[in-house]
């Protein structure tokens, strides 16, 4: 016995019997019937609740669904020995109905869908440029009040974030720095060999090292961990109004949280660099002593020949940019998180790739540049 | 009416050396709109969160629907969990989701009820709620205080549950709205004979929606009762809290 059985059904009556449960258990089983009921017009619709057990609410929105639809096709409709907590649930329903047609909802047509939005994406990225824009222009700003007010900077948030996002990221940058150059010498070796010149592994390691790959590694290190970070914790501090909280009070938020974050990255860049050249070099002699046979002493003596100390100068120039681009890319995607806390992690991962990215692209710049001008 | 259908008995909180309950013992009956009262950092929200399993007490016993909550295992727990759904105080909404899928998301997990059915269910539980229409397809972020609170409550409402836990229904409410939803609270609690357990101090709650309730003070229930029976109760912790003159 099915719970919604239908007993007769023809052109001038259709009687409906409901049996047992009619809940959520029960429904999936007679549903389709239901809605083919529900389809079709009778002049009079008859539902016997006779051996009706239980209803719960999901049964009592049907039926006042049903009942809804029938009014509408001018039918009558007679429910027959329905219990009181039933029948009250049955008004309850029928109270609260609310039908999805009766909704506006904005339409979407699937052939204009991707130009929509290819139009949104550029209005997003508009509003960003100009919000970066008066973000740096505040910073900008803010930099040179501080200029005239020393003592209004903050040392100590400084001081946190330079030991947060600099002398704690040194065991990674050591591991990682360490192994690239491993890996370089190690490569390196097994050409070098082919042609005898095994002493040139102290070239190609300490200029390459110095010049390009431990800034880089090292910035694409912090970018990982700390514009991450910046955007992380200023999101947050946005959604639960800290922010609001300090421009109300009158403080800069800029001077608060931006600014000792960019000079923290500042100052720690070229060290974590330093830190990079020495570690990364150390895996270039580790490799090149054990397949080349090439001694430490050797390496240092060759090095000290051969590789200029223009390399290590420009490699610890480029480390300040770096450390500028993470820290302002990392605040200013903090200061764009609103609302939700899906935005945090949305603008995390923004903030975390546009500084890898531009760490990068200010990097290939800066090589060029560095060649035409003839360094 | 009468049967008890949560029992917390004895218990006793601690956070590190702080202790936050010691010894109290309360009972909510089947069909009642209960409210736990105290002041600021009186531990309400925790006894609620013990209620329903969020958080651990030290010693003592909780009982919800006649089953001791620390002795079950995996399975009956989740079976316990599904008689009850709560209300957080800032709604909890997930904000991934939009409203109406927040409150299909209980009813998409737990039954095998067809996609339209689910949707009708959904709105229904909207309107009941006395959220606008318009809301519906609206996110999380982009609703007021009051709308997040009536959408969440739709989403307690969702499965039907037997006991419905409040935390602070009206926090953040204008007056006229926390009356509104106090009054809802109340048609809706006699209309799905709910049993509804309220963590609140708002007065007009405490007054109009109340059938009993208990009063944590230093860490001990200094009462339980109806209002009428706080009335007539000699302490100045209560006459403070309630604001009854003289």
């Amino acid at each position: 016995m099915s719970s919604f059985e239908i007993i007769q059904e023809d052109k001038t009556l259709c009687n409906i019997k409901i049996n047992n449960n009619f809940d959520k258990e029960s429904i999936k089983a007679v549903y389709s019937k239901v809605k083919k009921i529900k389809n079709k017009k009778f002049p009079l619709v008859k539902i016997d609740c006779s051996d009706m057990k239980a209803l719960d609410y999901a049964g009592a929105l049907i039926l006042a669904d049903l009942s809804a639809t029938f009014c509408q096709n001018k039918s009558s409709i007679v429910i027959t020995d329905m219990d009181p907590k039933s029948q009250h649930l049955l008004f309850f329903a029928r109270k609260n109905l609310r039908q999805k047609s009766q909704i506006k909802q904005i339409k979407e047509i699937f052939f204009l869908a991707p130009i929509i939005k290819a139009g949104k994406y550029v209005i997003d990225s508009i509003e960003s440029f100009i919000f970066f824009l008066s973000f740096l222009g505040e910073s900008t700003l803010q930099f040179f009040r501080i200029l005239m007010t020393p003592w209004k900077f903050r040392y100590k948030a400084t001081a946190v974030h330079i030991e947060k996002s600099g002398a704690q990221a040194l065991p990674i940058v050591a591991l990682t720095s360490f192994l690239v150059g491993l890996v370089i010498a190690y490569q390196g070796a097994e050409q070098l060999v082919k042609f005898g010149a095994n002493i040139f592994i102290v070239d190609m390691v300490s200029i390459s090292m110095f010049r390009e790959l431990a800034p880089l590694i090292a910035a694409i290190v912090i970018a990982g961990r700390s514009a991450s970070a910046y955007t992380a914790e200023i999101g947050t501090m946005k959604i639960t109004e800290e922010i609001d909280a300090m421009r109300s009070m009158g403080f800069s938020p800029i001077v608060f949280l931006v600014l000792p974050r960019i000079f923290a990255l500042l100052i720690a860049m070229p060290l974590i660099v330093f830190f990079a050249d020495i570690v990364g070099v150390f895996g270039g002699m580790i490799v090149a002593k054990s397949s080349l046979g090439i001694s430490y002493t050797e390496f240092i003596i060759r090095a000290r020949d051969v590789v200029e100390i223009k390399h290590i100068l420009i490699g610890l120039f480029k480390a300040p940019f770096f450390g500028l681009l993470i820290a302002t890319i990392g605040c200013f995607r903090g200061f764009q998180v609103t609302g939700s806390t899906e935005s945090i992690g949305r603008y995390t991962t923004i903030s975390v790739v546009n500084a890898i990215f531009w760490v990068i692209a200010c990097n290939a710049l800066i090589s060029v540049i560095l060649t035409e001008v003839g360094i | 009416m009468s049967e008890a259908i949560i029992k917390v008995k004895n218990v006793t909180t601690r956070f590190g050396k702080k202790v936050v309950h010691d010894d109290i013992s309360l009972s909510v009956k089947e069909g009642e709109v209960y409210g736990i009262l105290g002041g600021s950092g009186s531990g309400k929200t925790t006894l609620m969160r013990e209620i329903i399993m969020l958080q651990k007490f030290k010693s003592g016993q909780i009982e919800v629907l006649g089953q001791n909550i620390r002795k079950l295992s995996h399975n009956e727990i989740a079976r316990l969990k599904k008689n009850w759904s709560v209300l957080f105080q800032f709604g909890a909404l997930y904000s991934s989701l939009n409203v109406i899928e927040n409150v299909s998301i209980p009813l998409i997990e737990y039954t095998n009820l067809p996609k339209d059915l689910i949707e009708g269910i959904a709105l229904s539980k909207l309107k009941m709620s006395g959220l606008k229409k318009e809301a519906t397809y609206l996110f999380p972020s982009e609703l007021s205080g009051g709308m997040k609170k009536r959408a969440s409550l739709a989403r307690a409402l969702a499965l039907d549950p037997k006991i419905l836990f409040l935390d602070e229904p009206t926090s953040g409410l204008d007056p006229v709205g926390a009356e509104n939803f106090d009054r809802l609270i109340r048609e809706l609690a006699s209309l799905l004979k709910l049993t509804v357990v309220i963590v609140t101090h708002d007065l007009h709650t405490i007054e109009y929606v109340l059938d009993r309730f208990c009063i944590i003070f230093e860490k001990k229930i200094l009462f339980e009762g109806t209002f009428e029976e706080a009335k007539k109760f000699e302490h100045y912790a209560i006459r403070e809290f309630l604001k009854f003159k003289n």
